[in-house]
């Protein structure tokens, strides 16, 4: 057994009056050979090593990889020190959080991929921040990465999770599509919830180009972080009201994937156009391929 | 091959920051540690193209040495590898080069007695593509057994023979041959590990110029 599109989960949910997290552990048993006790354990590592890489990040504050960042993660915790988000303690965690991770990525840091490493500050700052704001016990935190990576596994067999292949839509896209439902399940909304906080996610996302300055996972990709783990917020919100998505979630799905294959190759991760080549881009792209500028690296 | 599995989607605990330029460039470095397999005391890398020019700020070499040093892709180490003692004690050059004939994400490694390319394919898949002057391919996510035959009929059938008495499923066959007549590469994936005696009755029957059993790499 498999399932590959949203319609289906729903359908076999239904029939089957089994939850989400049983039938996303019932498919990994499946296709891993592995039981859902070992599964758990993998999942527990994965949930610590994003709390390790957030709470790395958050207190560091030194240069990127790229030398165009690190720095922004710290600024914001400080600010918040002093001005508190209007919007409450868990904006301001889900932001510093999810800064934390991609700077500490861009730092060489151990992270998540999750799905892929440009986007990895999205899916642990909605969990993490939601588990302590919220007091989430053990077995469900579990639960919720895997709701979180069956959402992701159903996406990827149509659009695979890459910048390469249909752009930033694919990546940070799709890990907001990820949290949103997790997040729907962490608050024990129905599976049509769940799925509706996904197709909302992905559906505001389309076309999203991947055009890193440098070709780093830089510019624009550490600040895209918090922006995409807010807008997976701002998904559950309307899909929690019942909001629906008019197109359903596999024909949103259906749209990214064509949107990402008319996408110009210059836009999907070649860095040959866009944010890539602004003109201060081309001025910090010229110290780039000399002896003199890898042995400054190497430092 | 189309499958994806949720672990895959959350998945893998890596250094950053990207997966086809670190934690691929780790990979590619483990698995040409396993094609080697002997103590690497010396060897030139060449970097094309993107893992050339984007390479550095990703730490793709520091990645490659890491990984040819036996470090996983999850040790934090990478990031200061070339500072270890591990490092210290190998002998290596970096080069990087632009060529319109390479894969963009491509590297080569340079021992006395072997050359090997590898490329890194995306989301921190790899595939080691040539070894000497044979063109293969290997991906790391299975065990190989890679061979250089004489080409003559019906070796190929013996060998899988062999492997399927020994009760392993085979996952797929390749073959290059360099030039008729001479000799052939053959690139076997198998589904489990194969016996110490079973490559020896491989030996005993084909004789083959070469024969390596290459372990796939870990999660
Ligand atoms: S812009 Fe490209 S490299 Fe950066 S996170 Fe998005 S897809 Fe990844």
């Amino acid at each position: 057994m498999d399932i590959k599109t949203f319609q289906e989960l729903k359908q076999t949910i239904k029939q089957t009056n089994k939850s989400i997290v049983q039938i996303a552990f019932e498919l990994e048993e499946n296709s891993s050979n592995l039981n859902k006790n070992e599964l758990k354990k993998i999942a527990k590592k994965t949930l610590k090593a994003m709390k390790e890489a957030i709470y790395t990040g958050l207190s560091a504050k030194s240069e990127t990889n790229g030398k165009m960042g690190g720095f922004d993660c710290n600024k914001q915790v400080e600010f918040y020190k002093n001005h508190p988000s209007v919007f409450g303690r868990l904006f301001e965690k889900i932001i510093c959080y999810a800064l934390a991770t991609s700077e500490e990525n861009a730092r060489m840091g151990r992270i998540v991929a999750c799905p892929t490493a440009g986007a990895c500050g999205i899916v642990p700052s909605i969990l993490i921040s939601c588990f302590e704001e919220f007091d989430i016990d053990k077995e469900k935190q579990i639960n919720s990465l895997l709701v979180a990576g069956l959402i992701g596994k159903i996406i990827a067999y149509k659009v695979k999770p890459a910048g390469a292949t249909a752009g930033c839509q694919a990546e940070c896209g799709t890990a907001s599509a990820m949290a949103a439902g997790a997040m729907a399940y962490l608050f024990d909304y129905d599976i049509d919830i769940i799925i509706n906080a996904a197709a909302l996610a992905i559906k505001n996302i389309l076309g999203l180009t991947c055009d890193p300055v440098r070709g780093f996972v830089e510019v624009p990709c550490i600040k895209r972080n918090p922006f995409l783990a807010i807008h997976a917020a701002v998904a559950l919100e309307l899909a929690s009201a019942k909001i629906e998505s008019v197109i359903p979630a596999d024909e949103v799905i259906d749209a990214m994937e064509q949107t990402g294959a008319l996408m110009s190759a210059d836009l999907k991760e070649n860095s040959k156009a866009g944010l890539a080549k602004t003109k201060t881009a081309i001025i910090m792209d010229k110290s780039c391929f000399t002896k003199k500028y890898y042995s400054e690296l190497n430092d | 091959m189309n499958e994806i599995s949720i672990l895959d989607i959350i998945s893998p605990i890596m250094v950053g920051p990207s997966s086809s330029h670190t934690a691929g460039a780790v990979r590619i470095g483990l698995l040409v540690r396993n094609i080697y397999n002997k103590k690497i005391k010396k060897v030139k890398i060449i970097l094309y193209n993107s893992y050339a020019k984007t390479g550095p700020g990703h730490g793709t070499d520091k990645g490659i040495i890491a990984g040819l040093l036996g470090f996983n892709v999850d040790d934090t180490i990478i990031k200061d590898i070339f500072n270890t003692p591990e490092a210290s004690k190998l002998e290596y050059i970096i080069d990087w080069e632009e060529s319109f004939t390479r894969h963009p994400n491509s590297v080569d490694f340079i021992f006395d007695d072997m050359t090997i390319s590898a490329k890194s394919v995306g989301g921190g898949e790899i595939e080691v593509d040539r070894i000497n002057d044979f063109s293969l391919s290997i991906n790391g996510k299975y065990n190989v057994l890679v061979l250089v035959v004489k080409d003559k009929p019906s070796t190929l059938a013996r060998i899988a023979d062999i492997i399927q008495k020994n009760d392993i499923n085979i996952a797929s066959i390749n073959c290059d041959r360099y030039a008729r007549g001479k000799n052939t590469s053959c690139c076997i994936a198998l589904d489990g590990d194969i016996k110490n005696s079973a490559i020896e009755e491989i030996k005993k029957e084909i004789n083959p110029c070469l024969i390596r059993y290459i372990n796939k790499l870990g999660q």
